[in-house]
């Protein structure tokens, strides 16, 4: 059924409609409505059977799912930011010990500064979690790869990471189609666990492991994610099937049939570029995009075969390797190992800062003439930059950075347009 | 596509009157897309909230920076925020006063506008009248309806009565109506002054 309704609602009442047995709740910007609406609806009976359990931090939130989860019980919570970092040594565990937890990401930045805004820092920091990540492009998206990640998550035997954009899709009010129970029902079978802690046929599941297996055990994490690139495909075929649209899968092109430059990027940042692309295309730039759904495991080859065709790359991303530049971008280099092109890094959005058309079309035209620099960051107010530099160099006695560059800049109230 | 920012301070409803926009776009079959300015939003901080109305899918996710209409539900930012940035000439201002634009210091600014386009309602008084709360976002809503000619006004109502219940929902619909009525009948009397002049 269409319906014009909050990102967070549309997420809750996808998650409800996959029957989780046990949800964990801790409160973080901008993840929190999505927890309160199920809650809701635990509490006037609307999702039974259901145990929604507050907890005192989001190490407890991750630690009582993986309880749940080795149990028997389809297991949900969702975080954001310092969220997911203070959960984060559980956050391993979960997936070291083959647990199927789906999480919410509602993407937002990491502090210091503390920033309660949009980018990608938070979930990227746990890439190498052994958990699969899927990035939403929009609220649509974000309902249906929920659905698919429980799917996903108890087929594999592994934790499953959804993404989206916190405030962008999270606060924002656009129209979805809601799924029915009885087409969630058709594509989510009843959970069979592959391991459960069942009092009439006794195991242990968390063993200490020396190194006489422990790089097996690791091993068998990898292969187990590179299955996710074989089933995801048929579970996306199988999601059209049943709900008429396709999401989710490892990746999207759009418009990159004989593109010159192709754009990678993640998120609902999408959206906005593919805007600029049909107008540069109106004035005949080849150019395409390729958004990436699917960041782990990292669709190498899916991601190769997409870009091979194109001159340049250009991977925008709303994350940073400080010390280094790309996250996104170090990936995608690793699918182009070997081809002759030219690779461009973008950081962009970081903290909240918006990703505007104008500051697109201005960036894809200089990519398009390989004036961009190797890394570059988008929409840096340089002057902010130099002064504080100068700063430094005058004064050991410089004071704390955050501090300057607020009482430069004048800001009284952040604001974004 | 017709983009709408809306300025107020935190406890107003800005938000809230963004989202019920993009509902009664939705209810009249077109798309809509709505969001806040994404702070740490207090009571009495200035907000900002967004909608998006168009015909087809809206992809698009910065912040409206040209907006086609402006709704301003608190006058006393008119000194502290720059609300009508980026605001497209002869697009739509609507200010929650009891106030002229020439009382409100705006006169030199708005001179060359089309008058028409130009429109204030007593939406606090409004709010207090009918739903008994300084809430002035659901009345400026019912003025929208009349001012762009983008959203018809049963469609607001619609969007209140999805939005409300019982007596609140009651009040609200009638500030609405009492609020339409108004700026029609501001608009009516700007388009007769400049066909006078003509």
């Amino acid at each position: 059924m269409l319906k014009q309704t909050e990102g967070s609602r549309a997420v809750a009442e996808a998650v409800a409609l996959c029957r989780p047995e046990v949800i964990c709740a801790y409160p973080i910007s901008p993840q929190t409505h999505i927890v309160e609406a199920l809650g809701e609806m635990v509490k006037d009976g609307s999702l039974a059977p259901c145990e929604f359990i507050n907890v005192e931090s989001e190490f407890a939130a991750m630690s009582v799912a993986i309880g749940a989860s080795a149990a028997g019980a389809r297991s949900y919570t969702a975080t954001a930011s310092q969220g997911l970092l203070y959960m984060a040594e559980a956050v391993y565990n979960a997936s070291g010990l083959g647990l199927p937890i789906v999480m919410t990401v509602a993407n937002r930045s990491i502090g210091a500064p503390i920033n309660i805004w949009n980018d990608h820092s938070d979930a990227l920091s746990q890439r190498d979690s052994g958990w699969l990540q899927l990035f939403a492009e929009t609220n649509q998206e974000a309902l249906d790869l929920h659905i698919q990640a429980f799917r996903l998550a108890e087929e594999l035997s592994l934790p499953v990471m959804v993404c989206m954009d916190g405030f962008i899709l999270t606060h924002a009010y656009e129209r979805v189609d809601m799924p029915t129970q009885a087409q969630v029902d058709a594509y989510l079978p009843t959970y069979e666990p592959r391991q459960v802690l069942d009092p009439a046929d006794p195991v242990s599941i968390g063993a200490m492991v020396g190194p006489e297996a422990f790089m097996e055990v690791r091993y068998l994490a990898h292969a187990k994610q590179l299955q996710a690139l074989e089933r995801i495909p048929a579970f996306a075929a199988e999601f059209r099937q049943i709900f008429g649209r396709d999401s989710g899968g490892l990746t999207h092109t759009y418009r990159t049939e004989d593109a010159e430059t192709i754009i990678v990027a993640m998120g609902s940042v999408l959206g906005t570029i593919k805007d600029v692309v049909d107008e540069m295309r109106e004035e005949g730039h080849r150019i395409g995009v390729l958004g990436i759904t699917l960041f782990r495991p990292f669709p190498i080859a899916r991601v190769r075969e997409g870009l091979q065709g194109a001159k340049r790359v250009v991977v925008l991303e709303k994350s940073m390797a400080i010390g280094l530049g790309g996250i996104l971008s170090t990936n995608v280099r690793m699918a182009l190992s070997g081809l002759h092109m030219h690779g461009y890094t973008v950081i962009a959005g970081l903290g909240g800062r918006a990703i505007t058309k104008k500051s697109l079309h201005g960036l894809f035209r200089e990519a398009e003439q390989d004036a961009l620099e190797s890394v570059t960051f988008l929409d840096l107010d340089w002057n902010m930059v130099n002064k504080q530099l100068e700063r430094e160099k005058a004064h050991r006695r410089s004071g704390p950075v955050a501090e300057n560059l607020l009482r430069d800049v004048g800001v009284v109230a952040a604001r974004n347009y | 596509m017709f983009q709408v920012r809306i300025h107020g301070r935190g406890g107003q409803g800005v938000v809230t009157a963004a989202e019920m926009l993009s509902v009664a776009a939705f209810d009249e079959g077109r798309h809509a897309q709505a969001f806040p300015s994404f702070g740490s939003e207090r009571m009495g901080a200035p907000v900002v909230a967004f909608c998006r109305i168009s015909d087809r899918e809206i992809r698009l996710r910065e912040p409206i920076m040209e907006p086609d209409a402006i709704i301003i539900q608190d006058p006393t930012l008119l000194h502290q925020v720059d609300v009508f940035a980026g605001l497209k000439q002869d697009g739509y201002i609507l200010i929650n006063t009891n106030k002229t634009f020439d009382q409100l210091g705006l006169g030199d600014m708005i001179r060359d506008w089309r008058q028409e386009r130009l429109c204030t309602v007593p939406a606090m008084e409004l709010a207090l009248k009918h739903v008994g709360r300084p809430v002035p976002n659901v009345p400026l809503l019912g003025g929208f309806a009349a001012i762009a000619g983008v959203l018809k006004i049963e469609s607001v109502i619609k969007a209140i009565s999805e939005r409300f219940a019982g007596k609140v929902a009651a009040g609200n619909i009638a500030a609405a109506k009492e609020a339409y009525a108004i700026v029609i009948a501001e608009m009516e009397a700007a388009r007769r002054k400049e066909n006078q002049h003509a």
